[in-house]
């Protein structure tokens, strides 16, 4: 099957249905295994138990930049391949990454208050995941302002595209600023700066999150699909009935002017 | 064997359940949007608005 295939909705909505169950079991089994291998994971020498936060802050860190990546793929899709399904895909995924990047900076600084002594710091790297949400929520008001869903995706995806920019800022504002935020330690040149005992479970909830992002997400877009066709379905009806209201006074206004050229 | 988390338990404690808490809301939200959308349909399709193709507009497979 190519994207072309999935471009058909119909086709789309029937893999899915296949696809969910499988996904949904595989996000749960390596949810279990994360979380177990989290809570054996041993005590940091310095931060004590508080690196078990790492396991859920990190995984959500992650997906807030990987679900905007997502959106801006799908809005290119929109702009330059006009895709049927990428602004149904962009849509989809707005409210599941806005959970995430909160999710991010709420588990962010319930581990900044026994680390840093302080719950928030207008650093860069806060500052800057502090404004990926806001556009996303910026991003959600964009679509629910806009009636038609063609001409508020166009409008997402250049926001989508221009808020890409952000992007590379909060990957590298550990480096360009001096900031409270620690640099990177998974993904970084000269390997992990983890030990295996915290880098496995990390990878494994890392994975887990993502493929529970997925598993959202296409439940997400499924949902986006059926409203689209319960809007058709309405202005179907409402076309109708105007149009036989039409009909109505049409008629009327015959009868009306046969009855006067009878009298 | 049990599971000491320190002198910052609640830390914790409050980050793994908020996460739960979210990733619940997630799960709740889809799913009743799920229902809700399939229910819109059904009721639109029962007034005899059908897609124009004739097939059922909540036909998934």
């Amino acid at each position: 099957m190519t994207l072309i295939d999935l471009a058909n909705p119909t086709r789309f909505l029937a893999l899915t249905a296949r696809v969910l169950p499988w996904l949904a079991a595989a996000t749960i089994i390596l949810l279990t295994i994360g979380l177990y291998q989290a809570a054996l994971a041993p005590d940091d020498y310095q931060q004590g138990a508080t690196v078990k936060i790492m396991f859920i802050h990190v995984p959500n860190a992650w997906l807030s930049m990987f679900v905007w990546g997502v959106m801006s793929i799908a809005s290119l899709g929109t702009l330059v391949w006009r895709h049927p399904l990428a602004d149904v895909a962009a849509k989809a995924a707005a409210p599941i990454g806005a959970a995430f990047t909160f999710l991010a900076l709420l588990t962010g600084s319930l581990w900044g208050r026994p680390m840093w002594g302080t719950y928030w710091e207008w650093d860069a790297r806060l500052t800057s995941v502090l404004i990926l949400f806001l556009m996303y929520l910026g991003l959600m008001a964009l679509w629910r302002a806009v009636d038609d869903p063609s001409r508020a995706a166009r409008a997402a995806a250049v926001l989508t595209l221009v808020g890409a920019i952000n992007l590379p800022i909060i990957k590298f504002s550990v480096d360009w600023w001096n900031t409270l935020h620690q640099p990177a330690s998974v993904i970084r040149m000269g390997g992990s700066a983890l030990d295996k005992s915290f880098l496995i479970p990390l990878l494994v909830m890392a994975v887990a999150f993502t493929l529970l992002f997925v598993t959202l997400h296409l439940a997400a877009m499924r949902n986006e699909i059926l409203r689209r066709r319960v809007r058709s379905l309405q202005m179907m009806q409402a076309s109708r009935m105007a149009f036989s209201s039409d009909m109505a006074a049409g008629s009327r206004e015959d009868n009306a002017s046969k009855e006067a050229g009878a009298a | 064997m049990t599971m000491s988390l320190g002198p910052y338990a609640s830390f914790i404690v409050a980050s793994y359940a908020a996460v739960a808490l979210v990733i619940a809301i997630l799960i709740g939200w889809v799913m009743l949007d799920y229902r809700s959308q399939t229910q819109r349909l059904r009721e639109l399709e029962q007034r005899g608005i059908t897609r124009r193709s004739g097939r059922s507009a909540t036909e998934l497979r």
